[in-house]
């Protein structure tokens, strides 16, 4: 996918003045909290199990290797293929071989945000190869030629209008006076549609929560089951999976497993935990015949032995990006690329580059809700502050901030010369803000003031108050 | 080779070579006695309440549950849930000798039954349960020839026929099961090709962030769970 993270600030201005996006976030951005936080009260041991599943990835990552080729053996033992794929390039070879080996003309997929990185879509286009995205909410994306907005609810930013409109204008072999009266009547009608592009394929596209070492499997994690028919159905199954996602064993999975669906959407379990291991056996009556797995790096293995491995161990639940204030104000797309929210403002530079996505770790108000969120304790809040002192050092930043920075490094080196500006400037805001107690524009401040109001000061510094009160004895 | 790239990526980010062997093998002695972390305190209970954690977490998910004494009384269970969801009386049905041996379906000629894997135009399936986790209600469903996969997905209604005594507490006892009991010709292990592992009916949120069943899979999940575990009565 190409990447717009450059452009952070247009696209987040762009967001915040779209009206149905706003009225999307508004309605599910107190829903995705409380449901979290009914189930993770329902199961008293949930904080021990966080630390539980920090310290299995944290063992997986310090043996990736060993661990990888592990699994890799037992795929193989179990008649499977692993396709080493180094980068995205390599990986959209290994997927069109194998599909026109099948002689593929359809190729269904179930939802894996590594086929969104590596832009798997529009390469089986121009090699005239049909790719039908099967989650309902990437399925109504791909209509509309969109990006997902969010990692497990793709399609929110989206109102019912807009689904009725895609489909009218793309299910042009139904009646046009049809009518959809409610929800229902869209799934039905994707359902349908749906239900013959399973039949027709040839090979289905899966992506992979977790790989287990020790029995050689791949594991989706889905509610509607659309994951499951894309596997079961076609000849040939196709897993696409990054190297971070292998566990050593089932009850590692597992422990992982108890933690995803509370952190994702509040469910004890999602509908659909689906372990695969090889192809369709002996005397068994349905599932594929042939299974491959494209194993992917692309990037990730330049993060270990960083300050950002500890980003590997995400296990992509969003719970980050659902309570996130900077996500909730501008939406998924601002991001610019795949991964949004506070894993992707870690991720994207990491593994785009951060020249392209530098700006991304700026969206944050640091007020460290996603790192208690985490269910793997990804110190999310001090992966973005490394980020922005390598974009500093590497002087990528725009040159206004790094210039009011450099004023204000001046300044703060020389105390009295610090607060002596700030009270004149503390005594100034307030006296301009007095009014209405907050602005919504300031100059050289745009960059706050577009998104929400500065609150005024009240006229005084810290330091100057606190120098005050100690003079009437207070403190 | 692509392989080779990929692993010295890796190690020169951890900053060393292969593995030596002795840290190898502690690391296959982990695999091999797969150790269990932390489970849940909430499935260890008498056998009497985790048979009825696993019906009341079935139906927090959507799910239904009908209970019967033996297996002879399945094909009325059967018949009165088809009949009470207004649904077709033929139906799909897994190869398993416990179903298709030892339940008396001629008693309800009223049923008519296709025993195989399930085909696109089927409405309801009839699966067998090979073991359940009461801890969040989910039913472990392994590929097998006499329990094909497609009869979890292909009908707008699943039933799924299941023996009290295989309802476990937690994850990790059913996993026990499945090593235990399963052996894969082809690889020597126990996981059959596909594990699911299926909890409620089929759902979407996609639409406006509003919930509803039947998206892709089976809209109705109904358990008719057969009281053949003495120990699991006790209480009831
Ligand atoms: S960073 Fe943590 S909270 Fe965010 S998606 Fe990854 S695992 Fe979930």
């Amino acid at each position: 996918m190409q990447s717009t993270s450059a452009s952070f600030k247009a696209n987040a201005h762009d967001a915040l003045g779209d009206a149905g996006l706003q009225k999307a976030l508004a309605f599910t951005r107190p829903a995705f909290p409380a449901r979290r936080a009914a189930a993770v009260a329902a199961l008293p041991e949930f904080e021990r199990l966080r630390d539980i599943g920090r310290d299995i990835k944290n063992h997986t990552l310090a043996n990736l290797d060993f661990y990888l080729e592990s699994w890799a053996g037992n795929v193989e033992r179990a008649g499977g293929r692993v396709h080493w794929c180094p980068t995205a390039a390599d990986a959209r070879a290994a997927i069109l071989a194998i599909c026109q080996q099948a002689g593929a003309r359809t190729v269904t997929k179930g939802k894996s945000m590594i086929s969104e990185e590596i832009g798997i879509n529009d390469h089986l286009e121009a090699h005239g190869i049909e790719p039908v995205e099967t989650d309902l909410g990437e399925y109504i994306l791909q209509l509309r030629k969109e990006p997902p907005s969010h990692i497990i609810a793709p399609a929110f930013h989206l109102n019912r209008e807009d689904w009725e409109e895609s489909f009218r204008a793309s299910h042009t072999d139904l009646p046009a006076d049809r009518v959809f009266n409610e929800r229902r009547d869209i799934l039905t009608e994707a359902r349908r549609k749906l239900r013959e592009k399973f039949l027709a394929a040839d090979v289905g596209i899966t992506g992979a929560n977790f790989l287990i070492a020790e029995s050689g499997s791949s594991v989706i994690v889905t509610n509607e089951g659309n994951g499951d028919l894309t596997q079961t159905l076609p000849r040939v199954h196709i897993v696409l999976a990054s190297i971070e996602k292998v566990v050593p064993t089932l009850e590692d999975a597992t422990s992982l497993l108890r933690l995803l669906a509370r952190s994702a959407t509040g469910q004890d379990m999602s509908v659909y935990t689906t372990f695969s291991t090889g192809a369709r056996r002996p005397g068994d009556l349905d599932g594929p015949e042939e299974y491959h797995v494209v194993l992917l790096d692309n990037g990730r293995s330049g993060m270990i032995g960083t300050e950002f491995q500890e980003m590997l161990r995400c296990i992509r639940c969003a719970a980050c990006m659902n309570h996130c204030p900077v996500y909730f104000a501008v939406g998924g797309h601002s991001y610019g690329w795949v991964y949004p929210g506070p894993m992707g403002s870690v991720l994207t530079p990491a593994l785009t580059g951060v020249d392209k996505a530098g700006h991304l770790p700026n969206a944050s108000t640091f007020c460290g809700k996603c790192e208690s969120v985490c269910p793997v304790k990804i110190p999310l809040p001090k992966l973005m502050r490394h980020w922005r002192e390598r974009e500093f050092e590497r002087h990528l930043t725009p040159s206004a901030m790094r210039t009011n920075l450099g004023v204000w490094a001046w300044f703060a080196r020389r105390p009295a010369m610090y607060r002596a500006v700030t009270r004149v400037a503390a005594w100034g805001l307030g006296l301009l803000g007095r009014k209405r107690g907050r602005f919504t524009s300031l100059p050289f401040a745009g960059g706050w003031t577009d998104g929400r109001d500065l609150p005024a000061p009240e006229g005084e510094t810290f330091f100057a108050r606190y120098a005050r009160e100690q003079r009437a004895g207070r403190v | 080779m692509s392989k080779d790239q990929m692993l010295a990526a890796i190690r020169r980010g951890l900053k060393r070579g292969a593995l030596p062997e002795d840290q190898a093998m502690a690391l296959r002695a982990r695999m091999a006695a797969h150790p269990r972390h932390l489970v849940p305190a909430r499935s260890r209970v008498a056998r009497p309440a985790q048979v009825a954690l696993f019906i009341a977490n079935v139906e927090k998910e959507f799910g239904s549950v009908a209970r019967v004494a033996s297996l002879a009384e399945v094909p009325a269970a059967v018949a009165d849930y088809l009949s009470g969801q207004n649904l077709p009386t033929d139906f799909a049905m897994a190869p398993h000798p416990e179903l298709t041996d030892a339940v008396p379906w001629s008693e309800r000629p009223m049923l008519q039954i296709r025993v195989g894997r399930a085909q696109a135009s089927d409405l309801v399936c009839v699966q067998h349960g090979y073991a359940a986790v009461a801890e969040t209600g989910t039913l472990m469903l392994p590929a097998a020839p006499e329990r094909p996969t497609t009869l979890n997905l292909l009908g707008d209604t699943a039933i799924v026929v299941l023996r009290a005594s295989r309802v476990v507490g937690a994850f990790e006892e059913a996993w026990d099961l499945l090593r235990a009991e399963r052996h894969d010709a082809l690889t020597g292990g126990f996981m059959p090709r596909n594990v699911m592992l299926v909890t409620g009916p089929s759902r979407s949120a996609d639409i406006e962030s509003t919930l509803e069943l039947g998206a892709h899979g089976p809209r109705r999940l109904h358990v008719v769970l057969v009281d053949d575990d003495p120990a699991a009565l006790a209480a009831a």
